[in-house]
C-alpha cells in the first residue's frame, strides 16, 4: 500500500508520518474548536457574562479531525503518489478518455430523449430547461473565460441585454420571438465589444473587477431607468415563443387544433425544451468551428502569451473584442431564451450570483472543455436540486462537493486539452502545460 | 535585380534614442543590415542589444530616431511609427525572444498554425467563409500546413508535430521558435540570443540553419548573440555596443581584432586591453 516513490514529492509514506501529520491537524482543530466550542459565552440574567465549558463536544471534534486526516492521508496514498499534481493515476486517466469518447453521443441522445421519457413529469422537464440553459450560458462564457482566458465576472450583464432586448422588443412593439432572438444576439455582441474597448489594457484582478463592475452598472440601469425597463417592478407579460408562427396554446389556430391532437400545456415546455437545445447546440456547434478557425487559435494564442501574438502580427485588440463579442452574443441568445421562457423578468434574475455561477460551472468543468462544462453545469443546477432534501446542510453539503470535486481535479473535470490540428495523430495535451491565461 | 546589389540595406538605422526616464539605454546608434546578410548585434550585457531590438520590433517606441526598412520592391516602411502587431504584419519583421515565447498548450503544428495568423485570417473571410467551411478556406489551411510541415522538416521536429511545445526540450523550443518566426514569412528575421543555452552540437546545428535561412530563402537576419562562435562563424557583419553607443563595426575578422571591443568585453582600459591582445597571440 506504499505509494511508489516519485521524484517530484517527498515520499511521505509510513505510520510515523501518517500519525505527524494526523496529530498536527488535531492540534490545529484543537486549538481552533477550544474557543469556538469548548467555551460557551452566553449573557446572563442580569446582563453579566456567562459561560460553561463542552469539553466533550470538543474532544469529539478533535477525534473527528484527527481520524478524517488520517484516512484521508490513506485514501491520498491509495490514488496516487502524494503531491503529485495530478492524483489520479494515468490508468484511470485513459480509461476515462476511452469512456469520454462514448460520453458525449450518449448524453446527446438521452438529452434529446428527455421529454419522452419524462413527458408527464413537468419538474423533471422544467429542471432539464433550466440545465440546458446552464449548459449554454456556460458555453458561451467559455469562450472568453475557456479559451481566450479573459476573466469575465460580468457575463450576466449580456444574458440581462438579451433579456431584456427581446422582453422590451416584444412587449413594445410586438416583434416576434425569432426577429428578436438575432437582435437580441447582436444587441448583447454590441455591448460586449462596448465592454471590451475600456478594458482592453487590463489584465488578470484588474479585468475581472472591472467586467464586475459591468454587470453590476448593467443592473442598476435597469433599475433605475423606470420608464423604459419599468425598473425593479420589471417588464410582464412577455410573449411566450410560437412555433414558427402557430401559437402553442388551446386556441382554434393553436398548435395542438391543427395537429388535430388534444391541447396540453406540456407541449409548450417540450417546445421550449427542444428550443433551448437547439440553441445551445447551435453554441456548441460554433465554438468547436471556432476553435479550429485562426481566429479561435489566435484566442487561445492569446491565452498562451499575449506578447508572442503581438510579435507574430496578431492584432491582440480585434481578437480579444470578437472573444468577447462572441461569448455576450451567446449570453445574449439565452437571455432571450429567459425571457421568453418566464413571461416576466426584472432585475433581481441578473445579480453578480448569476455571473458567478456560471464562471464557477466553467472552472469546473475545466477550461476551454465543451463536454466538462455541460457536465459542471448538470451537476451543479442538477445536483444543487439533488441535495434539496437536505434542506439546511444543503449548501454545506454542495459546498464540500465542491472542494472534493477541486482536490480530485484541480483543472476541472476535463482539463486537457485537445489539439485543433494535426499531423496524424491527435493526443490530448496535458493541463500542466495548458494556461490559464492572465486576462 | 536591385535586390542582389552589393551595399543594398534592408533595415537602416539613424541615430536611434531610447531612454527610459532619466537612464539612456541606447543613445544615437546609427547602423544598417544588408539585404539576405547576417549582422549580428554583440556587446557586454546592459549594452542596450534587448532595447534596440525592442524598438525595430516595436515593443517600446523609441524616444529619438529612425529606423526604416526597405522591402525588396523599393517601399520604405517607418518602423518607428508603426506599433506592435503592424511591425510584424505589414512590415513582415519577425522576431523571437531571449526567453523563449512558445504556446506552450498548443501542439508544434499548432504554433506554427498561429504565426499564419493573417494569412489564414484572410482566406477564411475573417471567420465567416471559415464557418460555413468554404474551399477557399479549406485550401488556404492545407496550404498553411504544408508551410508548417516543411519548417517542421527544416528543424528536424516533424516527427513531434503533434507534441505539446511546452514539452519540448531547450533546444527543440529555440528551433521551433525560429520555425515560427519564419512561418509568418517575414522580410528581417530578428533573433535575440538564439544560442543561449545551447549545447556545442546544437548550436553548430542552429548554425547550419541561420545560414540555410540565408542561402536558400534569401532573408536577411539581425541577430543578437553571446556564443562568439556562432557570431564568427555565420555573420556578414558585426554592430559591436556598449553603454548603449556603438563602440565597433565591421566584419568578424575586424571586429575580433579591434581593441575597443576587447577592453568593453573584458572591461578593462584599452591600453591594458592591447597589452593583453598582443600577449595573448
Amino acid at each position: 500500500m506504499t505509494a511508489p516513490s516519485t521524484n517530484t514529492a517527498k515520499p511521505a509514506t509510513g505510520l510515523a508520518s501518517l500519525l505527524k501529520t494526523a496529530l498536527i491537524n488535531a492540534l490545529v482543530a484543537l486549538v481552533l474548536f477550544s474557543l469556538m466550542v469548548g467555551i460557551r459565552t452566553e449573557a446572563g440574567s442580569d446582563g453579566q457574562l456567562t459561560y460553561w465549558t463542552r469539553f466533550g463536544e470538543l474532544a469529539s471534534l478533535v477525534a473527528v479531525v484527527f481520524g478524517g486526516s488520517i484516512v484521508i492521508e490513506l485514501l491520498r496514498q491509495w490514488i496516487g503518489p502524494t503531491g503529485a499534481e495530478r492524483l489520479v493515476p494515468p490508468a484511470v486517466q485513459s480509461g476515462m478518455s476511452l469512456i469520454g469518447r462514448y460520453l458525449t453521443p450518449a448524453l446527446l441522445i438521452f438529452t434529446v430523449l428527455v421529454p419522452v421519457i419524462f413527458y408527464d413529469q413537468r419538474y423533471i422537464l422544467d429542471l432539464a430547461i433550466l440545465v440546458l440553459t446552464y449548459v449554454m450560458l456556460g458555453w458561451g462564457l467559455n469562450v472568453v473565460v475557456g479559451l481566450a482566458g479573459l476573466l469575465d465576472l460580468g457575463y450576466v450583464a449580456f444574458y440581462a441585454v438579451g433579456a431584456y432586448s427581446y422582453g422590451l422588443l416584444a412587449t413594445n412593439f410586438g416583434w416576434s420571438f425569432w426577429i428578436c432572438l438575432p437582435l437580441a444576439g447582436i444587441l448583447a455582441a454590441f455591448w460586449g465589444v462596448l465592454l471590451g474597448f475600456p478594458v482592453l489594457r487590463l489584465r488578470g484582478d484588474y479585468l475581472a473587477i472591472v467586467t464586475l463592475a459591468f454587470g453590476e452598472i448593467i443592473r442598476l440601469v435597469i433599475i433605475n431607468w423606470q420608464s423604459l425597463t419599468g425598473g425593479p417592478n420589471g417588464v410582464s407579460g412577455i410573449p411566450r415563443p410560437s412555433f414558427f408562427g402557430i401559437p402553442l396554446d388551446n386556441s382554434d389556430d393553436g398548435f395542438a387544433a391543427r395537429l388535430g391532437i388534444e391541447y396540453s400545456p406540456t407541449h409548450r415546455i417540450v417546445f421550449l425544451f427542444y428550443l433551448i437545445l437547439a440553441l445551445a447546440l447551435l453554441t456548441n456547434w460554433v465554438t468547436i468551428r471556432l476553435r479550429r478557425l485562426p481566429i479561435g487559435r489566435a484566442w487561445e494564442a492569446l491565452r498562451e502569451d499575449e506578447v508572442a501574438c503581438r510579435a507574430l502580427g496578431i492584432n491582440t485588440t480585434t481578437t480579444k473584442l470578437t472573444a468577447f463579442a462572441t461569448g455576450a452574443m451567446f449570453g445574449g441568445f439565452a437571455g432571450a431564451f429567459f425571457a421568453t421562457r418566464q413571461g416576466f423578468i426584472s432585475p433581481e434574475s441578473f445579480t453578480f450570483q448569476e455571473s458567478a455561477l456560471v464562471l464557477a460551472i466553467v472552472v469546473l468543468g475545466g477550461m476551454g472543455s465543451q463536454l466538462g462544462v455541460a457536465l459542471a453545469a448538470l451537476a451543479m443546477i442538477g445536483g444543487f436540486e439533488l441535495f434539496r432534501g437536505l434542506e439546511t446542510y444543503r449548501m454545506l453539503v454542495f459546498g464540500m462537493a465542491m472542494v472534493l470535486i477541486m482536490i480530485w481535479r484541480p483543472r476541472g473535470l476535463i482539463g486537457h486539452r485537445a489539439p485543433t490540428v494535426y499531423l496524424t495523430k491527435a493526443q490530448a495535451i496535458s493541463s500542466d502545460l495548458v494556461k490559464e491565461g492572465h486576462g | 535585380m536591385s535586390g542582389d546589389k552589393t551595399g543594398d540595406k534592408i533595415l537602416g538605422v539613424d541615430r536611434l534614442t531610447m531612454r527610459f526616464g532619466g537612464i539612456v539605454a541606447v543613445q544615437d546608434l546609427s547602423f544598417a543590415a544588408e539585404r539576405k546578410k547576417i549582422t549580428a548585434l554583440i556587446g557586454p550585457n546592459g549594452a542596450g542589444k534587448t532595447t534596440v531590438f525592442n524598438c525595430i520590433t516595436g515593443f517600446y517606441k523609441p524616444t529619438g530616431g529612425a529606423i526604416r526598412l526597405t522591402h525588396d520592391d523599393g517601399r520604405v516602411i517607418a518602423l518607428e511609427r508603426l506599433n506592435d502587431f503592424r511591425i510584424a504584419k505589414q512590415a513582415k519583421v519577425a522576431r523571437t525572444f531571449q526567453n523563449i515565447r512558445l504556446f506552450p498548450g498548443m501542439t508544434a503544428l499548432e504554433n506554427l498554425m498561429v504565426a499564419q495568423h493573417n494569412a489564414l485570417m484572410r482566406a477564411s473571410g475573417f471567420t465567416l467563409l471559415g464557418l460555413v467551411g468554404a474551399p477557399v478556406y479549406r485550401d488556404a489551411e492545407k496550404r498553411a500546413i504544408d508551410l508548417a510541415t516543411e519548417w517542421l522538416r527544416r528543424v528536424n521536429l516533424l516527427d513531434r508535430a503533434d507534441d505539446a511545445a511546452g514539452n519540448f526540450a531547450y533546444g527543440d523550443q529555440r528551433r521551433l521558435e525560429i520555425a515560427r518566426a519564419m512561418c509568418t514569412e517575414p522580410a528581417l528575421l530578428c533573433l535575440d540570443e538564439p544560442a543561449a543555452g545551447l549545447n556545442a552540437r546544437e548550436s553548430a546545428a542552429l548554425s547550419e540553419l541561420l545560414l540555410s535561412i540565408r542561402d536558400e530563402l534569401g532573408t536577411s537576419i539581425l541577430l543578437i548573440e553571446h556564443d562568439m562562435s556562432v557570431v564568427m562563424e555565420i555573420s556578414d557583419h558585426i554592430v559591436v555596443m556598449d553603454h548603449g553607443v556603438k563602440i565597433a563595426e565591421g566584419t568578424p575578422r575586424e571586429v575580433r581584432d579591434d581593441p575597443k571591443v576587447i577592453a568593453a568585453y573584458l572591461g578593462a582600459d584599452e591600453e591594458e586591453a592591447v597589452a593583453v591582445m598582443e600577449s595573448g597571440t
